[in-house]
């Protein structure tokens, strides 16, 4: 188990690694250079306003080779935990991303919360009931839901009530701390809409853990001890049906950053998907670098966990 | 057990002279059992047909330009001229669909298309040749799956700006090089095969254990692998034009046509807004019911356990 580990942890370093360059060199590649779109969005052309171009890159770290920036960017992250500055005088990288990360982390949690509430219960008694009516409804609406693109589920949650009821999305954010039900209210409808599309998946793996499962000769054994369904679901076939569905959420954390950029673009929530298209847009790159960094190392860490605690969730696994 | 497609290939050079009616006769056999044992399989490829039909003569069935400007028939509602009504420029909204069809269908097709080569070069060579070489692919190829999907499609279609080329050469490398794992771990699987050593025992070249063997063999899952994965591309190319980092907001593209800038006009005219998505989600929902269906039919072990 601890040869497993320290082998697990090897092959992150590498993977690190490469993401890194992957993150650092993807912005230098976007065409122009940084201070020709900057003069751009600055609207100085139009003033022929003159300025020391030597000076601006001298400033903005530019002036060296790339892989001497890449190596000054690896030194400030691991020498100061640095990201660096915004090119467009927003403050340093990651304070910015610490300042918007409780919106990021409320959306996803909850979008989790709600995704495993909606499928473990279906996907389990689909499972029950296989080939019934219900389970035959329950796959066919998870089957829509993984069709449904969930920036159209979410225009039309827009459209539809504000046609019928007048009512809209709040435009502030509601601090929790000020307003707890205000603060999930406003998380609730874009957390739902992540979830559902989430819970598809997850429904369709939990009932096929349990088909798996209540095949397993121990299911039989339950059944003629005499068991009642209820006790033989919960406590015999449930607990190990789910524990696949544990790494399918590490699976699915990657979607989930997508589905929050565009949740938080579309019900105005200020988290760091909406950062990462404003930094696009603006073009600042250090910006958009450290949230792409940030948020590919936490996809690593968080599968990395997963994979070293699912020895101690299924005992049967044993990592050599 | 094995009993599938691909051990069936490898009598090939026995029965070189029969192979040919062979291979017509499992493809009718193919659609027979679709038709019979895959209804809603059927279905959803007839409706992909039909969209295919739609998107190909897409100039035949259009009565306007879809770029037409009618300032006088702004957000008009359905009418025996614009069938599905106008949009807030007074463009007809079903010839801007039909457009739309084509778009996504290009993409997905197209990109798709990239997504199979770009796949089988990488894994196929990682998985082949193995070693270092492996060692190194699969680090990359892990690093490039740990990195959000959209954050990396939005990063790179900033770079290479917006445009149909640009879209699908994007989504067919960046899902070519994540696919690239089904691809290695099939090449892995046939290097275990004794057909496989005997080939290399007999002393055929490398190349042509490649090219006679192993590419062959591989073609069946992979193609199939891919076919599922067309729906999941035309959502991601709608979900860029969405955010507007895919095609430029003129081209009808359906998730462009969702975008910011007609949103304050869906309140007044929800059919904007319900049309484009309604046909996102049959395209899509039909190329992977159409996929389900061809991957049990012809390669069941690939089902992974869905039933």
């Amino acid at each position: 188990m601890r040869a497993y580990i320290i082998r697990r942890l090897l092959l992150i370093i590498p993977t690190l690694f490469i993401l890194s360059i992957l993150v650092f060199l993807s912005v230098r590649f976007i065409p122009g250079d940084a201070i020709d779109i900057m003069v751009d969005n600055l609207g100085l052309r139009s003033v022929n306003a003159s300025f020391d171009r030597a000076a601006v890159e001298r400033r903005l770290g530019l002036d060296v080779p790339v892989y001497v920036q890449y190596g000054r960017w690896m030194g400030d992250i691991f020498l100061h935990g640095s990201l660096g500055e915004s090119l467009m005088g927003r403050g340093a990288v990651e304070e910015k991303i610490m300042d918007r990360l409780p919106v990021t982390i409320e959306l996803g949690l909850m979008a989790i919360l709600i995704g495993l509430v909606i499928a473990l219960p279906v996907g389990i008694y689909s499972a029950m009931r296989q080939d019934t009516v219900a389970d035959y409804l329950g796959r066919s609406i998870a089957i829509i839901g993984l069709a449904t693109p969930n920036f159209w589920l979410a225009l039309m949650v827009m459209i539809y009530p504000a046609i019928w009821w007048g009512w809209a999305p709040p435009l502030e954010l509601v601090s929790f701390t000020e307003d707890p039900l205000g603060n999930l209210g406003m998380f609730f409808i874009p957390s739902l809409i992540l979830g559902t599309a989430s819970a598809a998946a997850t429904m369709r793996m939990t009932r096929t853990m349990m088909l798996e499962v209540l095949r397993q000769d121990y299911i039989r054994t339950a059944w003629s001890k005499g068991l009642k369904e209820r006790a033989v679901v919960t406590r015999h076939a449930v607990k190990n049906a789910l524990i696949p569905v544990v790494s399918l959420i590490g699976l699915q954390l990657p979607i989930l950053v997508g589905g929050s950029v565009i949740m938080e673009n579309i019900f105005n929530l200020p988290g760091l998907g909406r950062l990462m298209l404003f930094a696009l847009d603006e073009r600042d790159y250090p910006m958009v670098s450290g949230i792409n960094l940030f948020f590919a190392t936490m996809v690593v860490a968080i599968n990395l966990l997963i994979d070293l605690i699912y020895p101690y969730l299924d005992p049967r696994v044993r990592y050599s | 057990m094995r009993v599938t497609l691909r051990n069936m290939n490898d009598t090939t050079d026995i029965q070189s002279s029969v192979i040919e009616p062979k291979r017509r006769s499992r493809l009718a056999d193919f659609f027979f059992r679709l038709v019979r044992e895959k209804p809603l399989g059927t279905i959803s490829g007839i409706i992909v047909l039909i969209f295919i039909f739609v998107a190909i003569f897409a100039d035949v069935l259009t009565r306007f330009p879809y770029d037409e400007v009618n300032i006088l028939d702004r957000m008009q509602g359905p009418s025996a001229e614009y069938l599905l009504g106008t949009d807030q420029l007074g463009r007809d909204l079903l010839t801007r669909l039909i457009v739309g069809a084509r778009i996504s269908l290009t993409v997905g097709l197209a990109a798709t298309a990239l997504n199979v080569v770009v796949a089988v070069l990488v894994g196929g060579a990682s998985g082949f040749i193995g070693g270092k070489l492996d060692l190194g692919v699969q680090r990359f190829v892990d690093a490039w799956m740990a990195f959000p999907g959209l954050l990396l499609l939005l990063t790179i279609m900033s770079i290479a700006g917006q445009g149909l080329l640009q879209i699908i050469v994007v989504l067919g490398i960046a899902g070519g090089i994540g696919g690239s794992r089904v691809v290695r771990g099939a090449v892995i699987g046939i290097k275990e095969n004794d057909y496989f050593l005997a080939a290399r025992a007999i002393g055929s070249p490398g190349h042509a254990t490649l090219v006679r063997h192993v590419l062959p063999n591989i073609m069946a899952p992979v193609i199939i692998v891919f076919t599922i994965n067309i729906g999941g591309v035309i959502i991601s190319e709608a979900s860029l034009s969405f955010l507007g980092f895919g095609l430029p907001i003129e081209v009808p593209s359906w998730g462009g046509m969702l975008s910011r800038e007609g949103r304050e006009f869906m309140e007044a005219a929800p059919r904007l807004a319900l049309w484009p998505g309604l046909c996102l989600t049959t395209i899509v929902y039909c190329f992977n019911m159409l996929g389900d269906a061809m991957r049990d039919l012809l390669d069941p072990r690939l089902r992974g356990g869905e039933s």
